[in-house]
């Protein structure tokens, strides 16, 4: 062997070594947040964390009940205002429509996708908060809905489209109508990727701050209703955390756990559950 | 008839379900149009008061209702560049790794938890960027540039942990698994037979990955780049937590810093006034704008690839 | 380099001394590359049977069998290409020039038995630089200008490309593309050329092309192709190697092996009763 051949197998074996390192250092950013998150969060979580209120600042014992349930609100919300918007959009898309109007509205999704989540609060803000004149929920609802939409309709589209032929022909050969035949053919036979595809939208919004800042605010107190600001889980971890009390940074860190313990947790499952059968939805 | 009124129902039925999800689907494309027009209306009144010169102004004083953006942009583009020059070596190497080297049963599920990476959210890392990375650029890294690179003005000034370094590494970790899936994904749709001829030649498997994979697939590999600067550019809670929250424009990598998303965050629900709300606004506006170039950009790209993919004979 | 052919060869390479109108006679050869008692699995799966034979030296030597016979496998196996599969494995000797080429380095190997693929495969640079890849890394005597005509000359490009060599390889037809691929085989001065049915892509023009370079490299490098097309066997090589899955069935001077094969499932094979 030359010495040309010894360097440059030398190079190779060091570069690939090196590939490795980097996967390596992405991969495990991931058991390091999880690991920090558990290691300052974990036992700041009990039952006060679930069930109170926030105290006033100084008194230890609070607890983000509020906040919790504010985030299941504007979740639940969100998902009935953008779910059903992707999910007819996307069927339209793969059943009716025509190329144009296929191609107009992709790129409508596309474009709403990429948009910087702020920049969804500040539409939501001119949409919702400016004509009634106070932050709700929602305003905060109909940000993350927004944000739901491309997904759930991209995926739905997909999804469907990845339906065969031959499933349809046989139903319209039985003499069902095109509206039958995808209610209760397509739909349930693609039903596994809409409902991940649901799922991992859910996940994305529900870790969002951003565009709660100045729709649904903040609440240091239940709110009732969906006109009134509310606290959210992502917002609270935020003031939280740049606040300078430490009571309200273990909570943070807790609430942190909490919050990216959930999302992992459905992103789990929903990918599991998809790949037993077709491939995993974009997101 | 009866058969007739079957049928016509059968097609109204039809005709009626085209037409709910018509209204659907046709609402996405509106309410994306009224964001557009939204955004432009509310930012009527700064941008004819200022026109250009907002994006040239440093001043950015509410009080004395002077808006200029250039430290917004600034912040923006040097944390996005640092975030880039961190997350793209390491990103494209783990691509490289993921779709070269290792098998398909490592492959699979260490794409599995870098999938997982990018669902977590940016409040997560912004929590993580206070209470972990900021001690550390304070106490070690911080002041281990300084001794040894110190003579840079990149490197100078006071180590207070917070600033444009700290947000571009804190960024450069949020992109990097957008980089690593996308690229690693056109990697692997690199034909074999590349690689093969490759090593036919007497190629070492690195001289093969580098000199002929990657340069096959740079355009997709272009396109993930795009992407991650679109999503790092729109970044708003890690980088508001980490970047100091000050429009300063300074050449010290240490300064803390304002980004475009961050100043929004902060300062819209204190924003009195129409034309200071404007102002944010309008920066939303420019936001919007950059994000939608480069993800068109990034399209365009992953477009290239899809059609380069049978190189044969095509001119 | 002398070589010999080993003793447990279980074929009879004796020339027959046909004079054939496109060939000279054949005349003794050395055997630059000898196989003996090779298997081949992968993973659980065998798909070579105790393969023995020889590549002669500046000869043609043909490997011909119906789909999934094992041609290429065995064609593959020559520079240790099998390798880049995970699940492969070889068992048995392959000597190049004596040299068991399994306890080589493997990079060194393949810079002396080069190959050319089934699809032109290009790389997507320019027609000068992709013939200039395989001196660049190996390191080359003389100026790589130099090397690139020679070999675009070897590969009878030589003409159509001189004015356009840092356009896209892209650019060229397919047919161009193949005698590309051949050229970029040929810069590193390998000692064997395998060809893993180079043709099966290209239309007849391109074809004929190809065949009729390959029969004027011969004397300068050791051919062994691999081809599904009989009659391009019969046209091109000086031996043939009839596979029928994943053994050697009949493996003789050409001209014999397509008038007077001494198997008869090799005779049902070139008429056409199968493949």
């Amino acid at each position: 062997m030359t010495a040309r051949l010894c360097w440059r197998k030398f190079v190779s074996g060091f570069m690939l070594t090196m590939t490795g390192v980097c996967a390596l250092v992405a991969v495990s950013v991931l058991f390091f947040i999880l690991g920090y998150l558990v290691y300052h969060g974990g036992t700041s979580i009990n039952w006060n964390f679930f069930t109170k209120l926030p105290t006033p600042v100084g008194e230890t014992g609070g607890g983000m009940a509020n906040a919790i349930v504010g985030s299941a609100k504007l979740l639940l919300l969100a998902s009935a205002f953008g779910v059903p918007i992707g999910f007819f959009g996307g069927i339209y898309l793969a059943e009716f429509s025509g190329h144009k109007v296929a191609f107009v509205v992709r790129y409508a999704a596309d474009l709403l996708n990429g948009v910087p989540s702020i920049v969804i609060g500040i539409f939501a803000y001119a949409l919702v908060v400016l004509p009634f004149k106070h932050f709700s929920t929602l305003a905060g609802s109909f940000a993350l809905g927004l944000m739901m939409i491309p997904i759930t309709l991209r995926n739905t589209e997909e999804f469907l489209l990845g339906v065969p032929r031959a499933l349809r022909e046989a139903s319209m050969a039985l003499g069902a109508s095109k509206w039958t035949t995808i209610a209760r053919v397509v739909v349930p036979a693609a039903y596994r990727g809409i409902m991940t595809a649901i799922l991992l939208a859910l996940a994305r919004v529900a870790g969002e701050t951003a565009p709660l800042l100045f729709t649904a605010f903040g609440n240091r107190y239940w709110s009732p209703g969906l006109g009134q600001p509310t606290a959210s889980l992502p917002v609270v971890i935020y003031n939280y955390a740049i606040s300078p009390y430490d009571d309200w940074h273990r909570q943070a860190w807790a609430a942190g756990l909490v919050l990216l313990g959930l999302i992992l947790m459905v992103n789990i499952v929903a990918r599991v559950i998809l790949a037993r059968g077709v491939a995993v939805p974009r997101s | 008839m009866s058969s007739r009124s079957f049928l016509s129902r059968l097609r109204d039925g039809d005709e009626i379900a085209r037409v709910i999800t018509f209204l659907f689907a046709a609402s996405v494309v509106l309410v994306t149009i009224l964001l557009v027009v939204e955004l432009w209306m509310q930012s009527a009144l700064p941008r004819h008061k200022f026109g250009f010169s907002f994006f040239l102004t440093r001043v950015w004083d509410p009080i004395a209702e002077q808006f200029g953006a250039l430290p917004f942009i600034y912040g923006t583009i040097v944390t996005a560049a640092v975030a880039l020059l961190i997350a793209v070596p390491l990103g494209i190497g783990a691509a490289i790794f993921l779709a070269e080297l290792a098998p398909q049963k490592l492959s699979d599920p260490l794409e599995f938890f870098i999938d997982l990476l990018a669902a977590v959210p940016s409040v997560i890392y912004g929590l993580l960027g206070v209470f972990i990375v900021v001690p550390i650029m304070r106490e070690w890294i911080q002041p281990a540039l300084k001794n040894t690179l110190g003579f840079l003005p990149l490197f100078q000034g006071p180590a207070y942990g917070i600033g444009f370094l700290t947000a571009g590494i804190v960024l450069a970790i949020m992109v990097i698994p957008y980089i690593i899936s996308v690229s690693r994904e056109v990697l692997m749709s690199v034909p074999r037979d590349q690689r093969e001829a490759a090593l036919a030649l007497g190629s070492t498997r690195w001289e093969s990955t580098w000199k002929v994979v990657v340069p096959f697939a740079k355009t997709g590999i272009m396109g993930s780049i795009f992407l991650a600067l679109a999503r790092a550019l729109g970044e708003t809670m890690a980088v508001t937590m980490v970047i100091g929250n000050t429009p300063t424009i300074s050449a010290s990598l240490f300064s803390p810093g304002y980004s475009i998303a961050a100043v929004i965050a902060n300062e819209f629900t204190e924003a009195t006034g129409d034309l200071y709300l404007g102002a944010l606004i309008e920066l939303g506006l420019v936001l919007f704008l950059l994000t939608f170039i480069l993800n068109g950009l990034a399209r365009l790209m992953m477009l290239l690839t899809t059609q380069r993919g049978s190189g044969t004979g095509m001119a | 380099m002398q070589a010999s052919a080993r003793s447990e060869l279980s074929v009879n390479l004796k020339p027959t001394g046909i004079a054939n109108t496109s060939r000279e006679t054949i005349a003794p050869t050395t055997m630059r590359v000898t196989v003996s008692k090779v298997n081949f699995f992968y993973g659980a799966k065998q798909t070579l049977f105790d393969i023995n034979m020889a590549i002669a030296t500046n000869r043609v030597t043909a490997l011909i069998g119906p789909s999934g016979c094992g041609k290429s496998t065995l064609l593959r196996t020559f520079n240790r290409m099998h390798e880049t599969v995970r699940n492969a494995r070889l068992e048995g000797e392959i000597l190049l020039d004596g040299q068991n080429i399994l306890a080589q380095d493997v990079t060194q190997l393949r810079r002396r038995v080069g190959m050319v693929f089934q699809r032109p495969n290009p790389f997507p640079k320019s027609i000068f630089e992709n013939v200039a890849y395989g001196p660049k890394i190996n390191g080359a005597d003389a100026p790589i200008a130099e090397i690139v005509e020679k070999s675009l000359r070897r590969a009878a490009l030589w003409d159509e490309v001189k004015d356009h060599l840092h356009k896209s390889a892209y650019e060229l037809s397919g047919g161009q593309q193949q005698r590309l691929c051949i050229a970029r085989g040929l810069a590193v001065e390998p000692e064997v050329l395998l060809l893993d049915e180079p043709c099966s892509a290209l239309d007849p023009i391109s074809t004929a092309k190809i065949e009729e370079l390959l029969v004027q490299l011969k004397d300068s490098c050791t051919i062994a192709i691999v081809t599904h097309n009989m009659q391009q066997a019969a046209r091109v090589s000086d031996y043939t190697a009839f596979l029928l899955v994943g053994q050697l069935v009949e493996f003789n001077p050409t001209p014999q092996l397509f008038t007077t094969p001494t198997d008869p499932r090799t005779e049902a094979y070139i008429t056409g009763r199968f493949g």
